[in-house]
């Protein structure tokens, strides 16, 4: 890893030098590398092995308030040169733009505390299959109504990102993935087929669940599916369990993205200072958590990140920005070149069970299907699956219906987030209860 | 020697030191005792876009790929790795990950096959589309597109335009001694605006392209063509009220709502899936899947489109395949694992998002053949129902077989006509049951404009779809008004 970071570091250098001589007044370049592989296993059988070796080298260059971009997978010293030379070459052609830049200078990373992200797993390809055909079996034989598969695999993943600039910046991140994940189908009678699957993802393999526990989720998830049926339509309350409730917060943040609010293209533009969501709610970046998959110490433009508070007590306190963004919004970076860093969506009290004795009579969403969300209305329209919930217990499986709202309404119509916290992604929250949506089904 | 296959030799071979010894050698190596088939697929690809916003070109972005991948294939297993270095010893030690799927395998043949040139007739030219316009062309063809918007309507705010070109080159190598490449253009010219009017806001967009260079696509009035489309769809969006919920007769109009042969049906016939059991159309060929009125596709051999392939990415010439014809399952779509173990021949859809990925069975170009009705006759045998004209994006759940798709621009039909435009209207059907609906097909077969990019399994591949004009009879329709 050592030797790779230094040449890694050398290319960057290579290429700050090169936009330098080619006129260039700023350059900022990543160099990511990384290597892995996965194993698939399906019916007991071993079905694929893939091994993964990636490396590309981005450049930008800023020529006065003009910029160009280019990428390669070629570390040649030839390519690196070519590439810079084409990012050179399209800022002749652009105009200028004076919110064009790198991040200022005093805005970048100066501590790079260990956040502990690498922990590569020495594992052969053999001991990976074993593991997924560990999986895959606890799924198969956990009920007879299992009745095929699409597999389990593991993917383990490790890699390196350098970020360096004109400024004199350079940041290394050194991270590993790996994952376990099982999906099989279930059939009862003339019900016809379900599908469901369930995972385990870490930066440290003695962190994932074990392969028998991911197999038998896999298996109930699939299992209660089965009988699925239709709603009338109606408007009750929706309770988004955890793993797509993160769905919503996503469309939160696309909303209040630089890039969206000064194309005037956000239904949640000039919130700010707002009541968004309803009373109570706070919504932070924690970007310093150890081992978390969205943890980074500098953001895509070598910007120290920081702990901040986005939404409190429901009030809208910042948005998501970038150094070009903020400049044209008239507004400081906010550390999210590349997106938010552990988004977390604070839990309430309620656990799981306790929230659908909350919802009462309505519907429990498991998945989501279709992209019916409009970011400049906030409309949203979309295919779902879950169970009808009576009086606080799960009744039925329901499937082929869509829910509709409004994402500014159900934001504000937030009634309970449940301390079930999905851990697996960069945004983090429990399950959420929504006051009211329209269900349409028969 | 073609000019696809001089063309790969000479961008992918010759710069890295290879010549047909090496490929030799590396075949030698993917092949032996308990291995079925091996590949090996070389792609060279440059992409190139420029975007404009608040009226001037302010980024561009050139990129740089290329890569071998090594495949190799034992019963229904399958070993695969990569390099993005062409140079003989990357590729070995590739070839020696990729091998060790077959553990017992034994020593290769060492016979090389002697290669046979494969490759099906041209449906596009191989020039280079980054190379069709110079930049400064490129630059005032995005201006002329963002003033063509504004000229449009004064409530035109925000115009946000782009282009982008793809030069690919591929080789593919096969252990039955098929050698076949490809030179693939392909462009790409998009245009959104945002209106506003007191205090709603809608967006609007348009686009299109295929495999060809920029003047070709864009011929004399392209550009103001798409400017007028983008704006006219934003302002029907702007009178738009609430969709309504519940079942009610569809429409759907001609050309990219298609998409919904391609989320309902097209991917439930998708070879890997029916192979494995897994799709709600598994063993049913043969079967009524639709009303005698529906004929369904998928066709790679149309000149110049987004999803046309003159060989797909297993070399294999596209070919036109019947899925459904007069309502009735035909077969399924394929590439050459599944085919082989599905006992029928690869259909020329095996397609890979590049060398890092697998090939998977994938569609090309996916429509309905014309039916006889007037598209007015259909509308008017509606008494209240929704009109689609145009769709956001779909997905499928292959194993239930339930669809969805939102409309981007849809219309309440009463009485026989094309009322007021709603908006946030979601339709969800299951896929082995929604042709069944289908109680009218017009005579009006129209395919999109070239802008459809498929998800599968994280890969994305450029497709085409289409449709004559549609009556589906009493789908779900998801909306917040009840």
């Amino acid at each position: 890893m050592e030797e790779r970071k230094i040449r890694a570091v050398e290319i960057a250098e290579q290429a700050l030098d090169e936009a330098g001589r080619h006129g260039a007044s700023a350059a900022e370049v990543g160099v990511d590398q990384g290597e892995g592989f996965s194993v698939t296993v399906r019916q007991g059988e071993l079905e694929t092995i893939e091994h993964n070796r990636d490396k590309s080298l981005g450049v930008t260059v800023y020529c006065g308030r003009s910029t160009g971009s280019a990428s390669t997978s070629d570390f040649s010293s030839a390519a690196v040169r070519d590439t810079v030379k084409a990012a050179c070459t399209i800022a002749r052609y652009t105009a200028e733009d004076k919110a064009n830049g790198l991040a200022d200078q005093n805005r970048l990373a100066t501590s790079f505390p260990d956040l502990e992200l690498y922990h590569p797993w020495e594992l052969s390809v053999e001991k990976a299959s074993d593991l997924a055909f560990e999986c895959e079996a606890s799924a198969r034989n956990a009920d007879k109504r299992i009745v095929n598969s699409e597999g389990a695999t593991l993917t383990t993943h490790g890699g390196q990102h350098i970020y360096a600039n004109s400024h004199g910046f350079i940041g290394v991140n050194q991270t590993s993935r790996h994952s376990i994940s099982c999906a099989v189908i279930g059939r009862e009678g003339d019900s016809g087929m379900q599908r469901d699957f369930w995972y385990s993802i870490s930066r440290l393999a003695p962190e994932l669940d074990s392969p028998v526990i991911i197999g038998q989720r896999a298996a109930q998830r699939t299992l209660r599916r089965l009988g699925g049926r239709q709603v009338k339509t109606c408007q009750v309350p929706v309770l988004f369990e955890a793993p797509v409730a993160s769905s919503l917060l996503s469309h939160f943040i696309a909303a209040i993205r630089g890039s969206a609010l000064y194309r005037n293209a956000s239904f949640l533009q000039e919130s700010l200072g707002e009541q968004v969501f309803s009373s109570g709610i706070r919504i932070h970046e924690q970007p310093h958590l150890k081992r978390a998959l969205g943890s980074t110490s500098f953001d895509n433009e070598g910007v120290a990140t920081v702990s901040r508070e986005i939404v409190e007590d429901g009030v809208l306190n910042g948005y998501v920005l970038d150094s070009y963004s903020a400049r044209r919004l008239g507004l400081e970076t906010t550390a999210n070149a590349g997106g938010v860093h552990n988004l977390t969506l604070d839990s309430g009290e309620l656990d799981f069970d306790h929230l659908l004795g909350a919802l009462g009579t309505g519907l429990l969403v498991t998945e989501l299907l279709g992209h019916g969300i409009n970011g400049v209305t906030g409309d949203y329209s979309r295919g779902a699956a879950g169970f009808w919930v009576e009086k606080g217990e799960i009744s039925h499986p329901v499937d082929e219906i869509t829910i509709a709202g409004n994402l500014k309404q159900m934001f504000r119509g937030i009634r309970a987030v449940g301390s079930d916290v999905d851990l697996r992604r960069a945004v983090r929250t429990g399950s959420i209860l929504v006051d009211q949506m329209t269900v349409a089904g028969e | 020697m073609s000019f696809e296959i001089a063309t790969a030799k000479k961008t992918l071979l010759e710069p890295a030191g290879l010549d047909e010894s090496s490929l030799n050698q590396l075949m030698g190596q993917l092949v032996g005792r308990g291995i079925d088939y091996a590949d090996l697929y070389f792609q060279y690809l440059r992409h190139e876009s420029w975007s404009l916003e608040d009226g001037e070109v302010k980024s561009g972005s050139y990129n740089i790929d290329q890569g071998a991948g090594l495949r190799v294939v034992s019963g229904e297993k399958t070993g695969f790795a990569y390099s993005d270095e062409l140079g003989l010893q990357a590729l070995s030690q590739a070839a020696g990950a990729a091998r060790a799927i077959a553990r017992q395998g034994g020593k290769s043949s060492g016979q090389p096959v002697p290669w046979n040139k494969g490759g099906g007739v041209a449906l596009y030219q191989g020039d280079n589309p980054i190379q069709s316009l110079s930049d400064s062309e490129k630059v005032s063809l995005l201006e002329r597109i963002e003033s063509a918007a504004r000229g449009e309507d004064p409530r035109v705010k925000e115009v946000m335009a782009s282009l982008s070109a793809v030069h690919e080159v591929i080789l593919v190598v096969r252990s039955d001694g098929l050698i076949a490449a490809d030179v693939r253009p392909l462009v790409r010219v998009n245009v959104s605006v945002i209106v506003i009017e007191g205090s709603r806001r809608e967006r609007g967009s348009a686009g299109g392209g295929g495999r060809s260079t920029y003047p070709i696509y864009l011929g004399s009035d392209q550009p103001e063509e798409l400017s007028k489309e983008a704006v006219r769809q934003a302002l029907v969006n702007l009178e738009a009220i609430d969709s309504p919920a519940g079942t009610l007769d569809v429409v759907l109009g001609p050309g990219w709502p298609g998409i919904l042969l391609h989320e309902a049906i097209g991917h439930g016939l998708e070879g890997d899936f029916n192979r494995k059991g897994t799709s709600a159309f598994s063993g049913r060929i043969g079967e009524m899947v639709g009303s005698p009125l529906c004929t369904v596709v998928d066709d790679g051999t149309l000149p110049g489109r987004r999803g046309s392939l003159t060989i797909d990415d297993e070399g294999t010439p596209s070919q036109t395949t019947v899925l459904i014809e007069n309502g009735i399952l035909k077969g399924y779509m394929q590439d050459t694992l599944n085919g082989r173990l599905m006992g029928v021949g690869s259909t020329g859809n095996g397609r890979r998002e590049s060398f890092a990925h697998l090939p998977l069975p994938r569609m090309t170009n996916t429509y309905m053949l014309p039916g006889k009705s007037e598209p007015e006759e259909i509308l008017a045998s509606v008494d209240r129902g929704i009109y689609a004209a145009n769709f956001g994006g779909g997905q499928v759940d292959i194993t239930s077989g339930k669809f969805v798709f939102s409309a981007s621009e849809a219309y309440l039909i009463e009485g026989g006509k094309i009322g007021q435009p709603v908006r946030g209207a979601t339709l969800i059907g299951d896929g082995p049951e929604v042709l069944k609906r289908v109680s009218m097909v017009g005579n009006d077969l129209e395919l999109d404009h070239g802008v459809g990019t498929c998800g599968k399994e994280g890969q994305s591949v450029p497709v085409g779809v289409g449709q004559p004009t549609l009556k589906v009879e009493g789908m779900t329709v998801g909306g917040v008004q009840v």
